[in-house]
């Protein structure tokens, strides 16, 4: 039981705590609050295996923007002080259930299965490697989905303003 | 015991049946959203553990995780819009009350 090992178990207890106080509170602030947890314990398991970048881009993007722009929401459409309703027991019980039975199937099946483990260096994942082969056109090259990606926020963008711009009240 | 590729296998599984148990549950839009982050994040984190533990010396499963960190942030940005205009014209977020296509 070294260093490493007991930091992994601490970010895998924040981020599982997190995740299960986040789906089951009644607070909706507080929801948000352990999500954010929770998404700061997996940005910290990216810096625990080691690739930087993608733990940094987990922080900028989720903690500081999705959770954000969630918390935004909730300031607009919500009642201060006012818990979430209660759901029926049966529904709750069902649910727990059939996730449970998920659960236990994918783990099962996951223990059986020998993955190709490999030992090597990830000496190509540096912010370097990435940048070059983010843009590269050749063989391992991502050019062509990065600009896919920028047309869809392009027009994720477009569409959320048409959206969210006031509509004519009804009159009906 | 040192962590490994299913110790984190464990993690992104249970996350990820978290996130389906608030969507079973949860009947507001903005915890529903929440629910599906944490989906997607543990989809995320599956793709990074492949590839440090089965494929160090390539990066897709990294370019995979970024894109998909990408087009989540465009799917949770147009959520928030559907689910705003939503609350101007009902004044109210639950996905009972939003039953205008039904009929």
């Amino acid at each position: 039981m070294n260093g490493s090992t007991i930091v992994f178990y601490l970010l895998a207890l924040q981020t599982l705590g997190g995740g299960l106080l986040s789906v089951t509170t009644r607070q909706i602030f507080r929801a948000a609050i352990y999500l954010l947890f929770s998404l700061i314990g997996i940005a910290g398991l990216y810096f625990w295996l080691e690739y930087q970048f993608i733990a940094a881009v987990q922080i900028v993007v989720y903690v500081g923007g999705i959770v954000v722009l969630i918390i935004f929401s909730i300031f607009l459409t919500q009642q201060t002080g006012e818990l979430l309703p209660r759901q029926t027991l049966g529904r709750k019980v069902f649910s727990a259930l059939a996730v449970f039975c998920g659960f236990a199937l994918t783990i099962v099946q996951i223990w059986q299965h020998s993955f190709p483990l490999a030992t090597g260096d990830a000496t190509l994942v540096t912010v370097a490697g990435i940048g070059k082969s983010m843009l590269g056109t050749n063989d391992g090259g991502y050019a062509l989905p990065f600009e896919v990606v920028s047309m869809l926020l392009l027009a994720a963008l477009v569409g959320c303003i048409v959206i969210a711009l006031r509509s004519k009240p009804e009159t009906t | 015991m040192q962590p490994g590729l299913y110790h984190i296998l464990f993690i992104s599984t249970a996350l990820f049946f978290m996130g389906v148990y608030g969507f079973f549950t949860r009947r507001n839009l903005v915890t529903m959203l929440m629910s599906l982050e944490l989906v997607l994040n543990s989809v995320n984190l599956n793709f990074i553990a492949f590839n440090k533990y089965v494929w160090p010396g390539k990066m897709d499963g990294l370019f995979f995780a970024l894109f998909i960190i990408a087009i989540a942030a465009a799917e949770a940005a147009v959520a928030i819009a559907i689910i705003i205009n939503l609350y101007r014209n009902h004044k109210s977020i639950d996905v009972n009350d939003a039953e205008d296509l039904k009929y």
